[in-house]
């Protein structure tokens, strides 16, 4: 018997114990999902929100015209078009190499959802940027820093404590929303579950799969926590 | 380009019509778990606050839940799980017969618990922000705790609620593309169909993009005009 | 004496709620769910009427068993669940009798049986669809279907996408996402007579898995149903005994019901 077996053996849960290998698999994908699109999403983001406050007038449209399209519109929806829409120029994706990209329902769901989070991250970032009082920048402009290392070294730092939150919160956000990717035939937690059920017509599968998504969220929110209390801990009062 | 046209042209041959009506359904459906989902929502803010430790308890483990859970799990239980539910405690009533749970109203007790457990937090923040002084001056000039919960406390409120609830709201207009998958024929119900009795599921999913963009502007734009109308009296 | 009476009357209603003692008395009403969307075999047509072989065949048996019928549409995910919750009282939807099913529900006797295919682009020579010959292949089928159990079953090399419904597997067959996908025979028939008229072509027949496909498709129906169920067995036996059976099935499917 292996390990992934157990828990539905303990809990003398039939289904769990028969499905308890593949929605352990699926908890791997949709951590790989969501780590990985999230982290490509935060890299375009930070691009996105300083070119959105500093960059030349069309661009900068251009990015508020993306942020507010990509928040103001499902993901179902964009993962949709993104998987059959662009699926149907197969002729076209082979002709640039690109085939392998599009032709596997994981690199869709990834660069849907890495599109979709950049969006909601660069307005985080933004509003963050926004918010540091302009005596920083001042500051750092006296002592002879160059633009580029005050952002690095004096805005971002500065930046990414006041976004903390609401990152954190988009990170919840983007662990649930994950769960769209089993109805593009991907076998994440919930494509696992969906099977499970299927096959068993056991309505407790669901409220495994529930409890699970519920504990990943948690440890996110903890972590969370311990980081912003650490991160913090020179702006607490003691 | 004339392709396209055809495609989502109103009558036999094109899809525009059905995309309208999906329409029609999408907005039903964000519409009917509004006043559900919001009102749930207060109920829960107003348990986090009560002295009870079971009660405000309560409170925190539902919008626990319902924050942590994926909104397509809470409704696949919602719409599988309701349905066995509903006729259990049928049955047990003694009665006769079967009662069933449509899509949409499956549909809108899953989106509606969700909008609870997200609003709830709204209100709870916009509670903590009118004065308790507000209340004792209401009890002083006589009123019940319901008239001045209604008349005075009420009206702020909604205030100081109001650009977080709108927030909800989008959220909630993005949310209903999933009761496409318990068979609600919403817009992505539609665009889904569509795309496989044509084959040109770009053009489809391009028009269902455009719909949702569509309605969250105007909302958007209605939620602006709300609140300059709320805060006219603080406007100096 | 009165209240002996009135004893044994309030027995005797408390003894009709409950389930499978109905043989106590005449079933007189039968709601069936079926699921609307599998031509020939049910299907809602443009007028959003049901149609099909077995909306046909079932509405005979009802006939002949004296009883009112009543038709639920209902999607395929759900059909079990809400036979289950009592929605309606049996499924009349293509369903194979599979072990697995039986586990939660009963089966009547088999009214008729699918052939399964395997179909896949032209240019495909080889007629060999053995798992050994299709690794590393990518293949799809409609999920909770006997056809994913199938493949999950046998396929483990091969790479298996479950679709929502029929209609999407074969758009990505089309799209070339997919190398094969397997079905019932008819339902491939009618995609590669209109759809996939270019791309694609049958494969090869798959072999019916006892303990996979179960023996054939019979009506679904909750456990403990005795009564209802030898009830329509019993019908069934007479439609096939007297040919109406086949009619029906030559109607719609263009052959007997069970070859």
């Amino acid at each position: 018997m292996s390990w992934c077996e157990l828990p539905g053996y303990w809990l003398g849960l039939e289904v769990l114990e028969r499905y308890g290998c593949r929605m352990a698999d699926g908890l791997v994908i949709t951590m790989q999902l969501v780590a990985i699109s999230s982290l490509l999403g935060f890299f375009l983001a930070v691009g996105l929100a300083l070119l959105r406050l500093r960059g030349p007038r069309p661009v900068r449209w251009a990015i508020a015209g993306y942020t507010t399209f990509f928040r103001g519109t499902p993901l179902l929806c964009q993962l949709f078009l993104i998987y059959y829409g662009l699926g149907t120029f197969r002729l076209f994706w082979q002709d640039v190499g690109l085939w392998w990209f599009f032709r596997d329902p994981l690199y869709c769901c990834l660069l849907a959802f890495t599109i979709n989070t950049a969006a909601y991250q660069a307005e985080i970032l933004r509003g963050s940027l926004q918010a540091l009082p302009k005596g920083q920048i001042e500051a750092a402009r006296a002592l002879g820093m160059r633009p580029v290392a005050i952002f690095i070294k004096v805005e971002m730092p500065q930046a990414l404590i006041i976004g903390l939150r609401p990152l954190g919160n988009e990170l919840i956000t983007m662990i649930k929303v994950s769960a769209i990717a089993s109805l593009v035939t991907l076998f994440d937690l919930m494509g696992a579950t969906r099977l499970a059920f299927a096959r068993s017509f056991d309505l407790s599968i669901y409220l495994v799969a529930a409890l699970i998504y519920l504990a990943l969220v948690e440890i996110v929110r903890r972590i969370w926590n311990q980081m912003e209390a650490r991160l913090t801990r020179h702006m607490v009062l003691r | 380009m004339e392709k396209v046209l055809t495609l989502l042209s109103f009558g036999d041959q094109g899809w525009g019509d059905e995309l309208l009506q999906g329409a029609m359904v999408t907005i039903s459906v964000a519409l009917a778990t509004l006043p559900f989902g919001l009102t749930l929502g207060l109920l829960i803010a107003l348990a986090s606050r009560s002295k009870s430790r079971w009660i405000s308890g309560f409170a925190t483990l539902y919008t626990t839940v319902f924050r942590g859970v994926p909104e397509l799990l809470t409704l696949y239980i919602i719409y599988f799980g309701g349905q066995i539910l509903i006729q259990r405690l049928w049955s047990g009533l003694g009665f006769e017969g079967s009662l069933s749970i449509s899509p949409f109203l499956a549909g809108m007790v899953a989106l509606g618990l969700v909008l609870a457990a997200f609003s709830s937090e709204v209100w709870v923040g916009a509670l903590n922000s009118i004065h308790i002084g507000q209340r004792e001056g209401a009890a002083a000039l006589g009123l019940s705790r319901g008239q001045a919960f209604r008349l005075v406390v009420f009206p702020q409120l909604m205030r100081v609620a109001l650009p977080g609830l709108g927030n909800n709201w989008m959220v909630l207009l993005k949310e209903t593309s999933l009761v496409s998958v318990i068979t609600l024929h919403d817009i992505m119900f539609i665009a889904t169909r569509a795309n496989v009795s044509t084959k040109e599921p770009f053009i489809f999913f391009s028009a269902a993009l455009a719909l949702y963009f569509f309605f969250s502007l105007l909302s958007a734009w209605g939620i602006g005009r709300m609140e300059t109308r709320l805060n006219r009296g603080y406007v100096r | 004496m009165t209240t002996k009476r009135a004893f044994l009357a309030a027995m005797l209603a408390a003894a009709a709620f409950v389930p499978g003692t109905a043989s106590a008395q005449a079933i007189t009403e039968i709601k069936i769910g079926t699921e609307g969307a599998y031509p020939p075999y049910n299907n809602l047509n443009a007028k959003k009427e049901l149609e099909g072989f077995e909306i046909d065949y079932m509405n005979d048996l009802c006939a002949r068993m004296k009883v009112k019928c009543t038709w639920v549409v209902q999607d395929w995910d759900g059909i079990i669940p809400a036979l289950l919750s009592k929605k309606y009282d049996v499924i009349v939807a293509g369903m194979n009798a599979t072990p697995e099913r039986a586990k939660r529900v009963d089966f009547t006797d088999v009214y008729t049986s699918t052939p399964i295919a395997m179909v896949g682009a032209k240019s495909i020579t080889s007629t060999n669809i053995s798992p050994d010959a299709l690794k590393g292949k990518t293949l799809g089928a409609q999920g909770s279907t006997i056809h994913m159990n199938y493949l999950e079953a046998y396929y483990k090399g091969s790479t298996l996408r479950p679709y929502p419904t029929q209609e999407e597997a074969n758009l990505d067959l089309l799209n070339g996402r997919l190398d094969y996908i397997v079905a019932d025979l008819e339902a491939l028939e009618s995609f590669l007579k209109d759809k996939g008229k270019d791309c694609c072509k049958i494969i090869a027949e798959v072999k019916r898995d006892a303990a996979i496909h179960g023996p054939g498709v019979g009506m679904a129906l909750r456990k403990g149903e005795d009564a209802l169920k030898a009830m329509i067995n019993k019908a069934i036996a007479e439609s096939k005994a007297d040919g109406s059976l086949d009619k029906h099935a030559m109607k719609w499917l263009g052959k007997k019901a069970i070859q």
